[in-house]
């Protein structure tokens, strides 16, 4: 189908909204009716047509609006993108790596042309025309990684690999679960998630990190993550939370359906051949409690999965205070019946 | 007694040792207030050490109390300093013409330790030959995550950030590259509601 872009906000007045096919294809992050942590990757391979997971990089009908909401979010803070002067040629793998999936996935929005080093890159929805030289810094008006992220859905992290670890040494990171990339960037796996709660002594992530360092390139992965926010707000950063913490305490029982959103990220991983580097995307997809039951099979299970959460993961995801009112809200659609197994609606 | 014991924390806040002479070609080291104890120590450990270290201090609200003790050790060189941003030059200077075989001590406050750890990573010198022990104040170095401005020396929690004037709350999380925990806001959630505030560890 062609995609139909929306001109929709995430801040302010938030008009965005979902369409019937952006909720049908909705990354429902739960596969049971209940959540623990787990190293839940699979390999990261065009599964269902149609679906979020069926290209390298999903185009949807919000892609023009996040790019829009990306470039508001920088020029009020430039320093959402860095990048460690080291990692320079990471951010080159890295446009290869999304110009040409998208030219190869989305035929009708994006082309490439290649000459040698002598690169064309055409992306019709952003109307973006870019002749330049690959490797060559000057002949882009940004750093390379900045400039392919300004153009594609979802914050990247690259990561380099060294002493049998990885550091968060560049990113773009503007529709993050509450974590500053200013703050974080040049740390290692275990330091940039050293706040979670729980997972450490499970173990989660030494097995991850483990994982990760022997990523193939070719062969990327992927695994859903989770969380809640009041209102579409992409640009859930802890630099704005002073602003943004406060509509938390605007969810009533009468608009918690319209204004309490599901936060699904779909991660993927990639490793980069130049850099040895690995790209770490992270694409957020949001989703009202309202249009999530209108899947009968997610509503039963959502109401059930929050209402189960341990304390902890209800803190450190940010919703405890409104973990009574979202549940009382999703109890109307748990008729107690059963549901079936994985993510996708019956 | 000015050891401190840090209760487990995570994984990106720091831990320190205990000063230990190693061999080397040369010794920096660099200590504020209460810090000082840990150089005695050393130099007490180690008959001939000072003969080759350069030692950079800061006695910050100590007055004359371990300056002059440390004078008495005769060490190569001996600067003290009045603050951190005054000495930082000269530690660049002493890290910038290191030869192979520098040991780095560092001693003192989480703030000192941090902001030296990060002039001598800057400049080369391996984790390994980078010693520190916490003594004294368990004061904090915090950046505000908000504004990005940094208020040293933060013994309360919450406190108000000396820049933005934010009510904030301080986390354990900690960057080697800032050299500072990090501050977020304690109230927005519930503008005006901010606890008082408490000594750190009390």
């Amino acid at each position: 189908m062609t995609i139909q872009f929306k001109d929709e906000t995430f801040h302010d007045d938030y008009t965005f909204r979902n369409s019937p096919w952006a909720i049908q294809r909705f990354p429902f992050p739960f596969h049971e009716d209940s959540y623990m942590y787990s190293v839940n990757l699979e390999p990261h391979l065009s599964l269902r047509p149609g679906s979020v997971f069926e290209k390298t990089f999903d185009v949807d009908e919000h892609y023009i609006s996040e790019m829009k909401d990306r470039a508001r979010v920088l020029a009020n803070d430039p320093l959402r993108c860095q990048s460690l002067p080291h990692m320079t040629l990471a951010g080159w793998d890295l446009v290869e790596l999304i110009m040409e999936a998208k030219a190869r996935d989305y035929p009708d929005l994006f082309e490439l042309h290649r000459d040698g080093d002598h690169w064309h890159w055409i992306n019709k929805p952003l109307g973006i025309e870019q002749r330049f030289t690959f490797l060559d810094d000057s002949t882009l008006p940004c750093g390379p990684m900045e400039y392919i992220t300004r153009q594609a859905q979802g914050d990247f992290a690259l990561l380099d690999q060294r002493e049998e670890n990885l550091w968060m040494d560049a990113g773009m990171v503007t529709t993050q679960a509450d974590w500053s990339l200013d703050f974080d960037i040049g740390m290692n796996f275990y330091e940039w998630h050293a706040p979670v709660p729980l997972a450490h002594e499970m173990g989660v992530f030494q097995r991850a990190l483990k994982f990760l360092l022997n990523l193939q390139q070719g062969a990327p992965y992927r695994r859903l993550n989770w969380t809640m926010t009041v209102n579409p707000l992409l640009d859930t950063s802890p630099e704005n939370y002073h602003k943004w913490g406060v509509q938390k305490t605007e969810l009533t029982p009468e608009n918690v359906g319209q204004k309490q959103y599901l936060r699904v990220e779909l991660q993927s991983f990639f490793r980069l051949p130049r850099s040895n580097a690995l790209v770490f995307p992270i694409r957020c997809y949001l989703i009202r409690l309202e249009d999530v039951v209108s899947v009968p099979k997610w509503g039963r299970r959502l109401h059930r999965v929050l209402r189960d959460l341990p304390v902890e993961l209800a803190t450190y995801k940010g919703f405890i205070r409104n973990r009574p009112m979202i549940v009382d809200f999703l109890s109307a659609y748990d008729d107690g019946a059963p549901t079936s197994p994985g993510i996708f609606p019956d | 007694m000015t050891r401190f014991q840090f209760p487990k924390s995570i994984a990106s806040r720091p831990v320190y040792g205990r000063l230990t002479a190693r061999p080397g070609s040369a010794h920096l080291m660099v200590a504020d207030a209460e810090g000082a104890e840990a150089l005695l120590d050393l130099a007490a450990a180690a008959p001939g050490l000072m003969e080759r270290a350069h030692v950079i201090y800061l006695p910050k609200t100590t007055g004359a109390t371990y300056a002059r003790r440390l004078e008495t050790l005769s060490p190569a060189q001996l600067y003290i300093g009045p603050s951190y941003p005054a000495a930082e030059p000269r530690l660049r200077k002493a890290l910038s013409d290191a030869h192979m075989g520098l040991q780095v001590y560092l001693a003192g406050t989480e703030g000192l330790m941090g902001q030296a750890m990060r002039e001598a990573i800057e400049a080369g010198i391996p984790a390994g030959a980078i010693q520190t022990e916490h003594r004294g104040s368990v004061a904090r170095r915090m950046q505000c995550v908000h504004c990005k401005g940094i208020t040293e020396d933060v013994t309360t929690d919450p406190f108000v950030c000396a820049h933005c004037g934010l009510n904030l709350f301080v986390r354990d999380h900690y960057s080697r590259r800032m050299a500072a925990f990090q501050g977020v806001c304690i109230d927005a959630e519930d503008p005006g509601d901010v606890p008082p505030s408490k000594e750190l560890y009390s």
